[in-house]
């Protein structure tokens, strides 16, 4: 079966987050108060094709832990998109 | 005799023509290993240069990671060969978790290209010996990922086992501060420059020690961290058999 996922990947609490510091400081210029804690990480999706569920998330599971993610500075949260769509990817 | 030393090329690599010439001027024999090469080539030591390896995309130096000459050199390292990573070869160490810590975007956004200077913290390592003296170094920096970053306990443990090699410092050899001091280019935590490993033949450093190993290009204070490590590869290598790696 094929199956979507998506690996969202982010700073761990404390670690710093220049980019998200940017963001942050940006939001004066567009008149916006009351937002703080800005984080900036990066979300990857993937089709895996594998026996079933389970075995395609373990998949994801390494190479989420492994590749898309540093595990000293950065963290990582798996979502299950569903069942793959021939469409997925293809051009608009 | 001149020892080998291999400078391995990524496709993105372009710091690899000037760490060639820094080992011509520090008397070895550079021999460039391509990234899909399986083995080492019998090498005495390797050099990770600096650049863009793979793009840095992802992260700086994580697909590098992945390719089969890195397999080689983690091997090699393991075996006690020695390993120097400058610039984006440092990034590549540290993802290849042969180094401790990461390089983290630089605190203040900017891809900084300019002279640093550094100290070393030792000089009886097989990167630091033939440097001399204490310095201060002055030597380039370019990169946008440079924030040498690792939690308090690390830190404390690489200062304590003797794992830090150079801070960035102020001209007159004092140690920069970690932010708002433009000693430090890249905010790195404790002025981190520079570590290495802790069986002590594996290195990494942001600063270009050999793009200043000659007057004509602005400074040859590079130069003692390049010939410590030539130096040593050479002393491995009439000692015995350089490591084999990979069926050499």
């Amino acid at each position: 079966m094929e199956l979507r996922f998506a690996v969202n990947v982010s700073p761990k609490p404390g670690i710093l987050d220049p980019q998200g510091r940017a963001v942050e400081g940006s939001l004066g210029h567009l008149g916006i108060e009351g937002v703080s804690a800005v984080r900036v990480g990066r979300r990857i999706e993937l089709t895996v094709s594998a026996a079933d569920e389970v075995a395609a998330r373990a998949i994801v599971e390494r190479l989420a832990a492994e590749l898309l993610s540093n595990p000293l500075i950065e963290a990582y949260a798996i979502e299950t998109l569903g069942a793959a769509s021939s469409a997925v990817g293809a051009p608009a | 005799m001149s020892p080998r030393i291999g400078v391995v090329v990524f496709p993105g690599s372009n710091r690899d023509i000037d760490a060639v010439n820094a080992l011509e001027v520090a008397g070895a024999e550079p021999v460039v290993l391509w990234h899909e090469n399986a083995t080492l080539d019998g090498v005495d030591a390797v050099i990770l240069p600096g650049g863009f390896a793979y793009g840095d995309y992802l992260r700086a130096g994580v697909i590098a990671r992945f390719s089969p000459v890195m397999r080689a050199v983690s091997a090699f390292a393991a075996d006690g060969g020695l390993v120097l990573g400058i610039c984006n070869g440092f990034q590549v160490l540290t993802e290849a978790h042969l180094l401790p810590g990461a390089l983290l975007r630089n605190r203040a956004l900017r891809f900084v290209s300019r002279q640093v200077r550094l100290v070393p913290e030792r000089l009886d390592t097989p990167f630091t010996r033939a440097i001399g003296e204490r310095g201060p170094l002055r030597m380039p920096v370019a990169h946008g990922e440079g924030c040498f970053y690792a939690d308090a306990a690390t830190l404390d443990e690489l200062e304590r086992d003797g794992q830090v090699l150079f801070r960035y410092a102020r001209e007159d050899g004092t140690t920069a501060g970690e932010a708002g001091d433009t000693a430090n280019p890249n905010g790195s935590l404790r002025a981190i420059a520079g570590v290495m490993n802790a069986a002590g033949n594996v290195a990494g450093l942001m600063p270009h020690p050999e793009t200043a190993v000659e007057a004509i290009l602005g400074s040859d204070d590079g130069l003692g961290i390049i010939r410590s490590f030539v130096d040593s590869a050479a002393e491995r290598a009439t000692e015995g058999e350089p490591v084999a790696v990979g069926g050499r």
